[in-house]
């Protein structure tokens, strides 16, 4: 299996930096001490695990004590939400979204079952949540407000700071899944109030397998895995070394990467939707074009469906993502396009493009060579050429 | 990513006979942009034989690659012929499809006959669906659709009537309800398996007369045709066709897909039905 030509897929998972690697092999290999051990093999290593943590704390620019190293996101969603809820068993509510990560969404049954009111806010057309909305859904029984910080599938940001506002003029916690925004954009926990921040290496170069979360100093919050003293008793386990040493440097090329990010980077996600947008008819771009991670665009593609795209774009060496059904083995479309309102003509052909440091002007290039033939072909196969053969269908 | 194999990919990627004949003599069209796929199914046929077959899809590679699996399958065959093909046939000649694509080929042979009953100015299955009661909200299919997709294709569990219906795979609140449905269909064809074994000969002959009354001379009739039970050989049900059935070229049709498929529902599905050698 080689690699692709293009990769365009990088809200699924990025590529490891050479350097992030680099740094990684000793743990490996001959550095394989536990850092929890008394002689200097091991306490050596737990310099490295301490580097690591401040490396990371530089790129949300909080303490070291604040992070919290996880296995992934997921984990770190969960420990965030479910750590907070077992703290106060005396608060009944929590409000969240109806565009958030399935680690975040599916917990919403499982609060549901122990007792909880859950209050999921729905979106505009843009993607957003209604602010008013949010603070007329605030109650005495309010624990926790948890929203995506960057919408995984559209890039939509939420307005955060509003949205901790609003929180701690009534005395409630506040988490954000930011699990495509960390390593990307700027966050600065000295100036975000957030109380609980959820991330992930593999979306910044780092390895699979490493994740973290920060916890607010001060706040009361349950262990996530009952064990050991590591990661001062939140999270027992000895420390994967590698993985952790691999996020810290991954965190350390993200900072000094950001501006790549946000000229780079944009410059080129903006030539490749745009030039989308007007080579191929009955195109939209899904998400608030504005409050937008710099690296993502999701393309609606009428009278398609995303899988079949897919596997045109994957022959020709081209990997993205859609969030029609038929690509996810569920058989209903994205949960976040549906929120949105995105009619049906349009979540089934839509893709996702997410780009990297990595990619370059001629992968955009590339993209813009092959798409509009193959959105084309497709379209020839399609019994839908427009709103009114959809209307006339089986009628 | 799924497992499809080395077929689908093949028809996926070189579709046969894309796009929509002109002045059809036949015209399916299932599925809607809702659910994410749909077909549109065009036949042009002479002398009761398919000549040509074009069809368009909306809808994922397994759903291109059924589409036009089943163009060639049908191609040049004659509608008693296609009219057996069932979802299963379309999925073997992919060399099979993953079963969470399964209602890829349900659809492809939903087509087919929706094509058929157009041909025939019926509207049998689809007339009958729309009767049914909705139980899946989410992609819109009904009890009838549930019971006889199951039946086809020997379905036991919620999960493969998801992956050949759909039903059940969005909000999931109607999974109690297919599993009710599901514990009728097989206790009832339990019930109706033994029974028809029961049968003495004479008992037999009796249901098949009324069967051949109430439900198969209504529609003959409307066509100017007729039937009368010849003779009953163990399971070898020998009846004459008449007036404008006699010599049809749909006769065939009329014989297995209309008159076995009655006597197989409603009183033994092993029973045979030939036509008497000396009409």
């Amino acid at each position: 299996m080689r690699a692709p030509k293009v990769y365009l897929d990088n809200n699924a998972t990025t590529r490891v930096a050479p350097e992030v690697l680099e740094e990684m092999l000793p743990f490996l290999t001959e550095r394989y001490g536990n850092p929890s051990s008394m002689y200097a093999f091991g306490g050596d290593v737990h310099k490295d695990l301490d580097r690591a943590r401040e490396r990371t704390a530089a790129m949300l620019n909080c303490n070291p004590t604040e992070v919290v190293f996880t296995s992934c996101g997921s984990e770190s969603d969960n420990h965030a939400i479910r750590g907070l809820v077992d703290a106060y068993p005396e608060k009944g509510h929590i409000i969240t979204t109806k565009v958030e990560h399935p680690a975040v969404k599916n917990q919403v049954p499982y609060l549901r079952r122990k007792g909880l009111q859950v209050t999921e806010l729905g979106v505009d057309r843009n993607g957003n949540i209604d602010l008013d909305e949010l603070g007329d859904a605030i109650t005495a029984e309010t624990l926790l407000i948890s929203v995506i910080f960057a919408n995984n599938e559209t890039g939509v940001i939420s307005p955060l700071a509003e949205i901790c506002r609003l929180a701690k003029e009534r005395g409630v916690f506040v988490h954000t899944d930011a699990v495509q925004a960390a390593g990307k954009l700027p966050l600065d926990m000295s100036t975000l109030p957030v109380d609980l921040l959820s991330f992930s290496g593999h979306k910044f170069h780092a390895p699979k397998g490493i994740g973290g979360l920060f916890v607010r100093r001060g706040l009361k919050i349950r262990p996530f895995i009952i064990g050991g003293h590591q990661e001062r008793s939140r999270r027992g386990g000895t420390e994967s070394m590698p993985l952790i040493v691999g996020m810290g440097k991954a965190a350390e090329l993200a900072a000094g990467k950001l501006k790549d990010e946000e000229t780079r980077v944009r410059a080129l996600r903006d030539k490749l939707e745009s030039g989308i947008l007007s080579a191929i008819p009955d195109t939209e771009v899904n998400g608030d074009p504005d409050q937008r991670m710099p690296n993502t665009t999701n393309v609606g593609i009428h009278f398609i469906e995303g899988e079949a795209l897919l596997l045109a774009m994957d022959k020709q060496g081209i990997c993205a993502s859609t969030g029609s059904a038929c690509a996810s083995g569920s058989l209903q479309p994205s949960h976040v396009l549906r929120a949105m309102g995105i009619p049906f003509t349009s979540i089934h052909g839509s893709v996702r493009f997410s780009l990297s440091t990595y990619n370059t002007e001629e992968d955009i290039d590339y993209v813009l060579e092959v798409l509009p033939g193959i959105v084309e072909h497709l379209r020839d196969l399609s019994p839908f050429h427009s709103m009114a053969d959809v209307e006339a269908f089986g009628a | 990513m799924w497992d499809y194999t080395d077929k689908v990919m093949e028809h996926y990627e070189r579709p046969r006979n894309v796009g929509i004949i002109e002045n059809a003599d036949a015209i399916g069209e299932v599925g809607s942009i809702v659910c994410g796929d749909a077909l549109k199914l065009t036949l042009k046929i002479d002398d009761g034989v398919i000549q040509d077959a074009k069809f368009k899809t909306f809808g994922c590679g397994s759903a291109i690659a059924a589409a036009s699996a089943l163009t060639e399958m049908i191609k040049g065959k004659s509608i008693e012929e296609v009219a057996k093909i069932t979802n299963q046939d379309i999925a073997d000649y992919l060399g099979g499809l993953p079963t969470e694509k399964m209602h890829c080929s349900v659809m492809g042979q939903e087509a087919l006959e929706a094509a058929i009953a157009d041909f025939k100015g019926i509207k049998l299955e689809a007339h009958e669906e729309d009767e049914g009661e909705v139980v899946c909200k989410c992609f819109g299919v009904t009890d009838t659709k549930i019971k006889r997709v199951a039946l086809a294709n020997n379905l036991h569990t919620v999960e493969e009537v998801t992956n050949y219906t759909k039903a059940g795979g969005g909000c999931g609140a109607c999974i109690p309800r297919i599993e009710d449905l599901l514990e009728e269909v097989w206790r009832s064809e339990a019930e109706r398996r033994s029974a028809g074994s029961r049968l003495t000969t004479v008992q037999k002959i009796k249901k098949i007369e009324q069967v051949l009354t109430e439900e198969v001379r209504p529609i003959l009739r409307r066509d100017g045709g007729d039937v009368e039970l010849v003779d009953l050989a163990e399971n070898r049900v020998v009846v004459r066709l008449m007036g404008m059935c006699h010599g049809c070229t749909a006769s065939d049709l009329t014989l297995k897909g209309l008159i076995q498929d009655k006597l197989h529902e409603l009183i033994d599905p092993t029973l045979e039905v030939v036509e008497d050698a000396g009409a």
